[in-house]
């Protein structure tokens, strides 16, 4: 199967999402003695070119229109690549910028699409898919009838790749701008510029729930936790709701998924909306005063306590420790 | 103006998932089915835009199934719309094919905007309303948490990757809502009691001239269980010793 991957990238290099979507198309191509390609999109990219150019071969479409990551022209130029260039397999990470263009890019391509695929397996020539559904209460396995297939696939699930041992060639696409669709205008983008990690990147996590009362407790506790451990913040939707922390930290069914080394629940009910997003974290610490609360059903290690109390002594413990 | 509101029809997102002996599908018929939650925050804000425009905004609210969807598109009438719509079919469809049938249907209806739930909690694709832009030729905006009407346009605050992105789309256009569009508000008494009498359109699928044609075929479902146990400690020194001995995570 020819496999086309779409990278996502801040500019200068490749998210690590897409190191994980390439894991994905890297075995199936195997399986089916395919090939994998990386499409790159965007304005000015030489550098981000370079890069990729370690993983896999590069198709670049560079040109002002294409600067930010809209749906209409980013969905109308992979969807021309796909075709022109009869790719069978079309691969992305499952971001939220995915859902938006390569869900667009589906809908152009006759809509052959699974999303958030945690595993796969080729059964004689059949590509299986699973796939999370109800909230992650039940798991699909799906096949995909037609083609050109898309598939978005969950990070958390698909291990980021390491580079080949040598570069490989890229092509630079002639794109014409005046056939681009230019019915989207981004007016602006609002961004908490942070130094912690990405919580879909992290090897911690540390979350809050609604037991936190207001921003500064949530930086005081869950920020102090997390920069303690060099890790990142998450948050359930409820602090959200209240204007305490913002959209992009959510964790759960419809925000972010994430599964790192430790996954640390402060103050979380654990309701099965949140637990969707994280858990299949490897290690998940639960603490909540409230004996009873569902979250401790996915912990591994449940301390009843109130987390304005346990989390500061928790947190000089390990400065003591660190500085050792 | 005239908004187009696709309804889902899904389980209560609380219930206890089961899966059938034989793994073929999931045990839900008896289960309790509400409006997709998303879905009713795009019917809350198609109101509310109708409640605070100076012109006309007719709100009509669609479903794509069999005759147990009237009493979630009553729902949607109890709670506002202007009109709501059942298309008649027995089947579930997949993404691609609601998009396909509410192609046909947005051609016939003409509506300004097309404002529906990113996604549903059943299913949790987030593909249909993408899927439909796209048949339409139609701009999108994606996981909208605020929807400003201008004079010939829409501004929309969506909810992205790093934080909010706003855009302006000229209309007709496809929105899809997120959470903290708004929260939607419950139906009074005496409108569930008129919205009783009121007529539900129907709409047979062949007159929009369709083909359903499967894109995703389902071999298998399965439950996913926690498998752990939880370890209980008494204090903050505990957990620390047994992430470092035991876990080794730290």
């Amino acid at each position: 199967m020819q496999i086309l991957v779409v990278a996502e990238h801040d500019g200068a290099v490749l998210r690590q999402a897409t190191l994980s979507a390439l894991s994905f198309a890297q075995s199936v191509a195997q399986s089916t003695e395919g090939t994998v390609h990386l499409l790159v999109l965007g304005h000015q990219l030489a550098s981000v070119v370079a890069e990729a150019q370690k993983f896999a071969p590069v198709l670049a479409a560079d040109s002002p229109e294409l600067k930010s990551p809209l749906a209409d022209r980013y969905a109308h130029v992979i969807a021309r690549v796909v075709n022109e260039r009869n790719f069978g397999l079309l691969v992305a990470a499952s971001t939220s910028q995915a859902k938006d263009i390569i869900g667009r890019t589906g809908g152009l391509l006759g809509g052959v699409m699974a999303s958030d695929v945690i595993a796969h397996s080729i059964e004689g020539s059949e590509l299986l898919l699973d796939r999370p559904i109800h909230a992650g209460a039940a798991v699909a396995t799906v096949s995909l009838v037609g083609s050109p297939k898309v598939v978005t696939i969950r990070t958390s699930s698909y291990p980021p790749v390491e580079p080949l041992d040598a570069s490989c060639n890229a092509d630079n696409l002639p794109i014409d701008s005046s056939s681009l669709p230019q019915m989207i205008t981004l007016e602006s983008v609002e961004s908490k510029a942070s130094t912690r990690p990405d919580v879909t990147e992290a090897r911690v996590v540390v979350s809050g729930g609604r037991a936190l009362k207001n921003s500064d407790d949530y930086e005081r506790i869950v920020g102090g936790l997390a920069d303690a451990l060099h890790g990142a913040t998450g948050s359930s939707r409820a602090l959200v709701d209240s204007g305490i922390t913002p959209n992009e930290l959510q964790v759960g069914q419809t925000g972010k998924i994430v599964a790192p080394e430790l996954y640390i629940a402060l103050g979380i009910s654990g309701a099965v909306q949140h637990l969707a997003g994280m858990k299949n974290s490897q290690t998940i610490v639960a603490i909540n005063n409230d004996l009873d609360a569902p979250i401790f059903e996915v912990a591994d290690y449940g301390l009843v306590a109130d987390i304005y109390e346990a989390v500061p002594e928790l947190i000089t413990k390990l400065r003591e420790s660190q500085a050792n | 103006m005239k908004i187009l509101v696709p309804t889902k029809r899904v389980v209560d997102t609380d219930q206890k998932i089961r899966v059938s002996e034989d793994g073929s599908r999931l045990e839900i018929d008896s289960l309790p089915f509400v409006i997709n939650p998303f879905d009713a925050i795009a019917l809350e804000e198609a109101i509310r835009i109708r409640e605070q425009s100076s012109t006309e905004v007719e709100v009509v609210a669609v479903g794509i199934g069999c005759s147990e969807y009237e009493e979630q598109l009553r729902s949607a009438i109890a709670l506002g719309a202007d009109r709501a719509v059942k298309i008649a079919c027995e089947e579930t469809l997949d993404p691609w094919n609601v998009s396909v049938v509410l192609k046909a249907y947005v051609e016939q209806e003409q509506p300004d905007i097309v404002l529906m739930g990113k996604q549903a909690v059943d299913d949790d694709s987030n593909q249909a309303g993408q899927f439909l832009a796209a048949q339409l030729g139609w701009p999108q905006a994606t996981f909208a948490s605020q929807i400003e009407i201008l004079d010939q346009s829409l501004r929309v605050h969506r909810e992205a990757d790093a934080g909010i992105e706003v855009v302006s789309v000229a209309m007709p256009a496809v929105i899809t809502t997120d959470l903290r569009l708004n929260e939607p508000r419950y139906a009074s008494l005496p409108s569930i009691m008129r919205a009783r009498k009121k007529q539900i359109d129907e709409v047979e699928l062949d007159t929009l001239g369709v083909t359903i044609e499967p894109r995703i075929r389902t071999l298998k479902v399965r439950t996913e269980q926690s498998t752990r146990t939880c370890n209980r400690v008494d204090n903050v020194g505990q957990l620390l010793e047994r992430l470092r001995s035991e876990a080794k995570v730290l």
